[in-house]
């Protein structure tokens, strides 16, 4: 198993004995195939224990360990060390609060998105008797690609907007609203509109795109939110221009 | 354990510096920033719709302008601009109008291009108006 | 000490505990629930199953089949009235899942579509392309959502639970943004915390995985049954130990030694059957058990691929085709040409057993009621058991279901029977005292990592898919000493906001008190049955051993093991028959 000498440039925050977050250097010799987590944990085990940072299925699937690597936000658990030259550089994820070293304080998403309302709330009642509610293929695909959000916020650290705008309620809370919008069985979007319609929902993005450049599931995002944009403005002149449609 | 620990999260601040954190933004920046060109070419429009209505006099000075260097200089980056914006515009439409067909989508080149079509048809159609051909 | 008080404490918010924090909220809605978990809820490791969630819901499918295959996949170790249940509820909760959203795949015509998997007779496992867990997790929390009597509290870890007067009466828990203690006084807890692979080096188990909730039940004096059950996933990647879901094989990926020979047929699951049209319940859709016994039979044999990571197996999927790869397949194919470099499009990828499921955990009855008043599990933590000495792929996905709503069913009318206020004050500072203690020690000798590393070792040499008496007697010699080296551990991060050295300590902890449990339990088991399987005792005893060991906490001492009735009911024990021919 050939090795490669890998230097990892490390922030560290601890309330208790920092004013301010600073640099910590690891030089270490890792398998070539490793990820960055794999570096991370480690230097944890071997060198410096008092790291820390979330981590946990190591598939790209819990959504944990997004940080910001070279200044990109990635997952660490597929950031391929192969990919990088000279130093590393690891940070927390970009405008969140830093807890502690890599760990972010991530309540602001939490509380966004559960204000979208992102569960079903169905078009017609069923009794669980009467078996699941249809839905073809065709109508899975609608929404398919917005339910796969793992939630790792590299979209909110990626987006410039979030940044500057701390109460934009962001890509993926949008996305996710969106998915149940989309998804056949449910009839609640008007009720979500007040959250995603409002200024500081869609029409808060200037469809940069980062979001969905760096999602590393190819939930699209942007492409979520354009899309609302779009209903929310045919919603509005129908409502005005026609208001005898509306039931 | 210390009873009284509070814990203190530390909000790094956020400089213009992001413009020059990765391509992608600069590249976003330079669309968005295209529309001050749009924006002035616009205003020198209405400024020549004015100029004409004020008589043959005006109208051949406003020509006059519009022949100087700097006006070229100005039309030619207007012009790179707005076709930036255009390229850039209509190469994002597929994420904004997916176009489902059974449980497939419409490919992206296609929505794409579609809008590329029309605006090769629309400039063609407009040049045989103005006489080019 | 903080105290927050409220009426059912629920540890953990995976799948068993988001059903039941749900199935509370609905059924008992003036009652306050606490939900209490170490990480936020969409990083529990549910989210990486992958393969899907068995429920009889086809024309040609029957629950007593269901009932057949689980009961003969668990080699007759499972309660048999316990997996009647379970069948019989699976199919509603599977819809009571849809009717939530969840994004299950489709037939043409709209209704939920189902895949093979092994060890079952019929198809039953409803899927939602390969990322089964993952979107019933999601389903769940988001669902969660609208009910404002949850309150959850995201990132406390639990330490302990408070027993008072013979009744469980809440818990302590550390926040770790703090690292302040705070007390949960409850009149029902629910621990669902999930289990505890990752005492094995090589596993499809995420970080969290360190058998918290079965250590802190297993302290509080509640045993842990059949521990010595667990669960090896043939088809993990070698190089990550990450999960390539059963499904592979479910649609028709073949399982080669390094002479492309599909080996399983040597071993009591053959004839082969065609390629790419793979017959339930034989062949690659053997159950987990014996396809990873028969690996590593043939490794012995020295027929199997050497790569950089060791030896495996191939798992050919080339003929299933690209388009079928991308629509039902796609984390696989993304996780293979990520971290192997391999395109399953193309060629097949290196995989090998890894450890995945326990079958143990704590002893609960069928209404997920543990011994402790007040004290209820669901989930991988709890052993009922429908899964027995092996599980079937797919039944835990919804066992998370079934019982993580009986469990709430049972803790409403546990509350609802009233009773005196009880105080759980001592035991919290008690608690409280020996975290300061483990904070504040000097002069140690031992490391998390340094413990950890040498307890994952032994658990791999000595108790992996073969065992042998002398193995595991060295096993639990060494787990004791580990465990008294165990008090000597000093942190090198001694400060108090997200401290994950502590955190990594203490799961340390409930690994090592889990660990032990599992090696004392199979050094007992002098028989093989399902997962546990022995040199030195290599037929099934059923005159000695048809019962569930229960492994019961003896602080410092190694845990007494004994031993409890199975209940049979209709299906005696049987030959497990996994040779094709049966149409």
């Amino acid at each position: 198993m050939s090795e490669r000498a890998i230097e990892l440039e490390v922030l560290r925050y601890n309330p208790e004995t920092d004013s301010a977050p600073r640099f910590q250097r690891y030089a270490i010799a890792c398998p070539e195939e490793w990820v960055v987590l794999d570096a991370l944990n480690h230097v944890k085990e071997s060198v410096d224990p008092t790291l820390s940072y979330r981590w946990s299925c190591h598939m790209a699937v819990c959504g944990s360990c997004g940080m910001m690597i070279n200044g990109e936000p990635k997952l660490a658990c597929k950031a391929f060390l192969r990919d990088y030259d000279g130093v590393i550089r690891v940070e927390p994820l970009a405008h969140f609060p830093v807890e502690r070293d890599l760990v972010t304080v991530i309540d602001d998403f939490m509380a966004k998105l559960a204000r979208v309302r992102p569960y079903l709330m169905p078009k017609d009642a069923k009794a669980i008797e009467a078996g699941e509610y249809r839905q073809t293929p065709a109508e899975l695909a609608r929404f398919k690609r917005y339910s796969m959000c793992i939630n790792c916020m590299l979209c909110y650290a990626a987006c410039p907007e979030y940044a500057l705008i701390p109460k934009y309620i962001g890509p993926a809370a949008i996305a996710l609203a969106h998915r149940w919008n989309q998804d056949s069985r449910d009839g609640g979007r008007e009720a979500r509109q007040a959250e995603i319609a409002a200024t500081e929902g869609a029409w808060e993005c200037s469809f940069v795109g980062a979001c969905s450049e760096v999602c590393p599931e190819h939930v699209d995002p942007a492409g979520a939110i354009q899309q609302v944009k779009i209903r929310s403005t045919v919603d509005w002149y129908t409502r005005h221009l026609m208001p005898w449609l509306k039931k | 354990m210390a009873e009284k620990v509070n814990h203190k999260p530390y909000a790094r601040a956020v400089t213009s510096e992001w413009i020059f954190r990765h391509p992608r933004y600069v590249r976003y920046m330079v669309r968005e920033f295209s529309c001050l060109f749009i924006g002035g070419w616009t205003l020198l429009m209405v400024w020549g719709l004015k100029q004409l209505a004020a008589g043959p006099d005006a109208w051949a000075a406003f020509l006059e302008l519009l022949r100087s260097p700097a006006s070229i200089v100005f039309h030619v980056l207007a012009l790179a601009f707005a076709a930036y914006h255009s390229v850039t515009w209509f190469n994002l439409t597929p994420k904004a109008l997916p176009l489902q067909r059974g449980e497939a989508f419409v490919p992206d080149a296609a929505i794409a291009g579609a809008h590329f079509g029309v605006w090769a048809a629309l400039s063609l159609a407009m040049l045989y108006l103005a006489g080019a051909f | 000490m903080e105290t927050v008080t409220t009426d059912v404490a629920i540890i953990g918010a995976g799948g068993a505990g988001l059903r039941a924090a749900i199935a509370l909220a609905q059924a008992a809605p003036s009652l306050r629930i606490a939900l209490i978990s170490k990480v936020y809820p969409m990083r529990s490791h549910t989210c990486a199953a992958e393969g899907g969630a068995a429920g009889v819901i086809k024309p040609d499918d029957s629950l007593e089949q269901h009932f057949e295959d689980t009961v003969g996949g668990g080699d007759w170790l499972s309660d048999q009235d316990a997996v009647d249940l379970f069948i019989r509820e699976a199919p509603k909760e599977l819809i009571q899942l849809e009717h939530w959203g969840c994004p299950w795949s489709r037939e043409a015509d709209g209704s939920v579509a189902v895949r093979p998997f092994g060890g079952m007779k019929k198809q039953r496992t409803w899927f939602a392309a390969d990322k089964s867990g993952f979107h019933i997790l999601h389903t769940l929390f988001q669902t969660s959502l609208q009910f404002a009597s949850i309150q959850r509290f995201d990132e406390y870890y639990a330490t302990d639970l408070l027993v008072d007067e013979g009744r469980c009466v809440g818990l302590v828990a550390i926040e770790m943004r703090s690292g302040q203690m705070r007390r949960f006084d409850a009149r029902a807890v629910i621990v669902a915390g999930g289990g505890a692979g990752r005492m094995f080096p090589f596993t499809t188990n995420g970080a969290v995985k360190t058998g918290d909730g079965m250590a802190l039940a297993y302290r509080a004096g509640v045993p842990l049954k059949d521990m010595e059950f667990v669960q090896y996933h043939p088809t993990g990647l070698p190089s990550t130990g990450t999960l390539l879901t059963e499904a592979c094989r479910g649609e028709g990926g073949v399982l080669l030694n390094k002479d492309g020979r599909r080996f399983l047929q040597d071993y009591g699951m053959g004839p082969e059957t065609p390629l790419g049209k793979p017959e339930l319940k034989t062949m690659e859709l053997g159950p987990r058990d014996r396809v990873s016994q028969a690996f590593w039979q043939e490794q012995k044999k020295g027929r199997m691929v050497a790569t950089k990571w060791g030896e495996c197996m191939l798992l050919d999927m080339r003929h299933l085709g690209e388009k079928k790869i991308d629509e039902r397949l796609p984390l696989v194919r993304d996780m293979s040409i990520s971290y192997m470099g391999v395109d399953p499009v193309k060629e097949p990828v290196p995989v090998r057993p890894v450890v995945h499921y326990m079958m143990g955990g704590i002893h609960t009855d069928i209404n997920a009621a543990t011994p402790l008043p007040g004290l209820f599990a669901a989930g991988e933590c709890a052993c009922v058991s429908i899964n027995g000495a092996n599980r079937l792929g797919s039944n835990s996905l919804t066992e998370l279901l079934v019982f993580g709503r009986r469990a709430a069913q049972s803790a409403i009318e546990y509350v609802a029977q009233g009773g005196h206020p009880a105080n759980g004050g001592a035991l919290a500072d008690a608690a409280q005292a020996r975290l300061r203690e483990l904070m504040q020690r000097t002069g140690g000798t031992e490391t998390v990592a340094g413990l950890r590393k040498e307890m994952m070792q032994t658990m791999e040499e000595h108790a992996g898919i073969y065992r042998s008496g002398e193995g595991l007697a060295a096993a639990c010699a060494k787990l004791a000493e580990l465990r008294g080296r165990y008090t000597h551990i000093e942190l090198h991060d001694k400060t108090n906001v997200y401290n994950t050295d502590l955190l990594q300590a203490l799961e340390l902890g409930s690994m090592l008190e889990c660990a032990e449990a599992v090696v004392q339990s199979a050094l007992a088991r002098r028989e093989s049955r399902g997962a546990h399987q022995r040199v030195d005792f290599t037929a099934r005893d059923d005159a000695k051993y048809l019962r569930h060991s229960l492994a019961h906490y003896q602080g410092s001492q190694a845990p007494r093991v004994a031993y409890c009735d199975v209940v049979i009911t209709r299906s005696k024990p049987g030959v497990r028959d996994y040779s094709g021919g049966h149409a």
